[in-house]
C-alpha cells in the first residue's frame, strides 16, 4: 500500500469524472487522500495544480499534478502495475481507448444537450444518444463487461453512463429508453453497478438528482466544471 | 520493408492533417504501408466498413484489423513496432501523462478555433485569435518546462506530442493566409517558432506535411462547395 500523503485526489462528490478516478485507485488498492472541492469557491491548491482548466479531478502524486480523468487512468495503470485495467495486446488497447474517447466526447455531448435543451433540440439529442447507445450495445455482444469477464479501463470510462445517465434523465425529464431498446447495455449497467468497488463508491442517488436538477435550473448550456 | 506476413494499410488523405499523424509515426518506425487515399466528397466502402462509428479518416488497417482515431493509431504503432525506430511516447509515466494532456488540450482547442478563424463570421475572428495566441503562450511555457533544453517536446527526437501538435500547426500558415492575420509570432513564442521550423524540417515529417498552398486551395475548395446558394 502506498502512503496516503503521496497520493492526493482533488474532487467533487457529484462528479462522474472524479468517481472514475476513485474507482481505478480502489481497484488497484491505492491509498489516497481525498480533498473535496467547492467548485464555486475553488481552493488555491486546486488552482495551483490545475491552472489551465481549473477543474476536478486532479491527481497529485509525489507533488506532481495529473489532470484529465482518462489521462489519470492511464497514469495510474502505468505507475501501479498490479491489477492492470488496460489490456496487454496493442489492438485491444486501441479498442479500449477508442470506446473511452467515444463516450467522453460524443455521448457526453449528446447527453449534455438532452439534459439542458428543450423541444426539438432535446429530441434530436436523444435520437443521437440512442444511435450511440446502439453502438455500445453491439460492442457488448457476448461480453459481460466491455473489458471481458472483469471490469477494466473501458468500463471505468463508460461507467458514468451506468449511474449519471439515469440521474440526468430524472433531473431533466427525458428517457433514452436503453432498457427497452438496448438489452446488452442495460444488463451491463446493472452488472457494473453491482461490482463491489463501484457500488461502494457512488454518490447518494437522491442527493445527486437534486444537485443536477438545481444545476439545470441555474441556466442553459453552462459548462460543467469537471472533465 | 514490411515484415513478412504483415499487411499495413492506411486510409487517409494527403491534405488531411489528422492523416499526417499516423503517416509520420509509420515513417519514424520505418514501416511500409499502402496509402489508400480518400476523396473528401465521397467516402469509400472500405472506410465505412472499417470505421462505422465515425466514418472518418485516418484508419489504420493492420493484418485486416482496423484501428481508428489518429492519436490512438499513433499509440498503436508505438506499441506494435516496439523494436523498430525510436519510441514515440516517453517512458516515464508522468512524462507520458503530460504528452497526453497537452495532446487532449490541443485537440480540444485548435480545430474549433481554426474553423472560426477561417469561417464565414469575421466578427468572431478577433476573439478566436486572442484565444489561439493565449494557447500558444501556454504551449511555449510547456515546451520550456518539459523538453529539458532540447528542441522537441519529445526531447532529442520527435515524439507523441510533437506529432499531435504538428498536425494543428500545419494549418497555422494556411490560416494566416486565409484570414489575413498573424497567429504564430516569433517574438512572442520564440521556442515554439524554433520547434516549428525543426519539426517541419524533420526527415519523417517534411515529405508528408502538405504545403501551405495545397491547404489554402483545399480549404477554399471545401468552403465554396458548402456555400449556401444565392437566394
Amino acid at each position: 500500500m502506498v502512503a496516503s500523503a503521496a497520493v492526493r485526489l482533488f474532487g467533487m462528490w457529484a462528479s462522474p469524472a472524479v468517481r472514475r478516478v476513485e474507482w481505478a485507485l480502489k481497484l488497484k488498492g491505492i491509498e489516497y487522500e481525498y480533498i473535496e472541492e467547492d467548485l464555486s469557491n475553488k481552493s488555491s491548491s486546486l488552482l495551483e495544480f490545475n491552472p489551465i482548466n481549473k477543474q476536478v479531478p486532479v491527481l497529485v502524486h509525489n507533488g506532481n499534478p495529473i489532470v484529465e480523468s482518462l489521462v489519470i487512468l492511464e497514469y495510474i495503470d502505468e505507475t501501479w502495475k498490479d491489477n492492470p485495467i488496460l489490456p496487454v495486446d496493442p489492438l485491444e488497447r486501441s479498442k479500449a481507448r477508442f470506446w473511452a474517447t467515444f463516450v467522453d466526447v460524443k455521448c457526453r455531448e449528446e447527453s449534455r444537450k438532452a439534459f439542458f435543451m428543450e423541444g426539438e433540440e432535446k429530441e434530436k439529442a436523444i435520437e443521437n444518444l440512442q444511435v450511440q447507445l446502439k453502438a455500445l450495445d453491439e460492442e457488448l455482444e457476448g461480453k459481460k463487461f466491455f473489458s471481458g469477464d472483469h471490469i477494466g479501463y473501458t468500463d471505468l470510462a463508460v461507467g458514468w453512463m451506468a449511474f449519471w445517465l439515469g440521474v440526468g434523465e430524472e433531473a431533466a425529464g427525458f428517457k433514452a429508453n436503453y432498457d427497452l431498446k438496448f438489452p446488452n447495455f442495460s444488463r451491463w449497467m446493472k452488472d457494473f453497478l453491482a461490482e463491489p468497488v463501484i457500488k461502494d463508491n457512488l454518490p447518494p442517488r437522491e442527493k445527486t438528482v437534486e444537485f443536477f436538477r438545481s444545476f439545470k435550473q441555474l441556466g442553459s448550456c453552462t459548462k460543467v466544471n469537471q472533465k | 520493408m514490411a515484415d513478412l506476413g504483415e499487411e499495413v494499410k492506411l486510409i487517409g488523405s494527403s491534405n488531411s492533417l489528422f492523416s499526417s499523424r499516423p503517416r509520420v509515426a509509420l515513417k519514424l518506425k520505418g514501416v511500409d504501408y499502402d496509402f489508400l487515399q480518400e476523396k473528401w466528397w465521397q467516402k469509400s466502402d472500405l472506410l465505412l466498413e472499417s470505421n462505422p462509428v465515425y466514418k472518418k479518416i485516418p484508419v489504420l488497417i493492420h493484418n485486416n484489423k482496423p484501428v481508428c482515431e489518429s492519436m490512438i493509431i499513433v499509440e498503436y504503432i508505438d506499441e506494435t513496432w516496439t523494436s523498430k525506430g525510436p519510441s514515440i511516447l516517453p517512458s516515464d509515466p508522468y512524462d507520458r501523462a503530460m504528452a497526453r494532456f497537452w495532446t487532449a488540450y490541443s485537440d480540444d482547442k485548435f480545430p474549433s478555433l481554426l474553423r472560426v478563424l477561417t469561417g464565414p463570421v469575421p466578427g468572431e475572428i478577433p476573439e478566436a485569435r486572442e484565444q489561439f495566441v493565449a494557447s500558444l503562450q501556454l504551449l511555449e511555457a510547456a515546451l520550456e518546462k518539459c523538453n529539458k533544453g532540447k528542441i522537441f517536446f519529445g526531447g532529442d527526437d520527435i515524439g507523441y506530442l510533437d506529432i499531435a501538435l504538428g498536425s494543428h500547426f500545419g494549418w497555422i500558415e494556411a490560416t494566416e493566409k486565409l484570414a489575413g492575420i498573424r497567429l504564430l509570432e516569433k517574438e512572442k513564442v520564440p521556442r515554439l517558432a524554433e520547434w516549428c521550423e525543426h519539426y517541419f524540417g524533420h526527415p519523417a515529417v517534411k515529405d508528408i506535411m502538405p504545403m501551405t498552398e495545397e491547404l489554402v486551395a483545399f480549404a477554399t475548395e471545401v468552403k465554396s462547395s458548402f456555400s449556401a446558394p444565392a437566394k
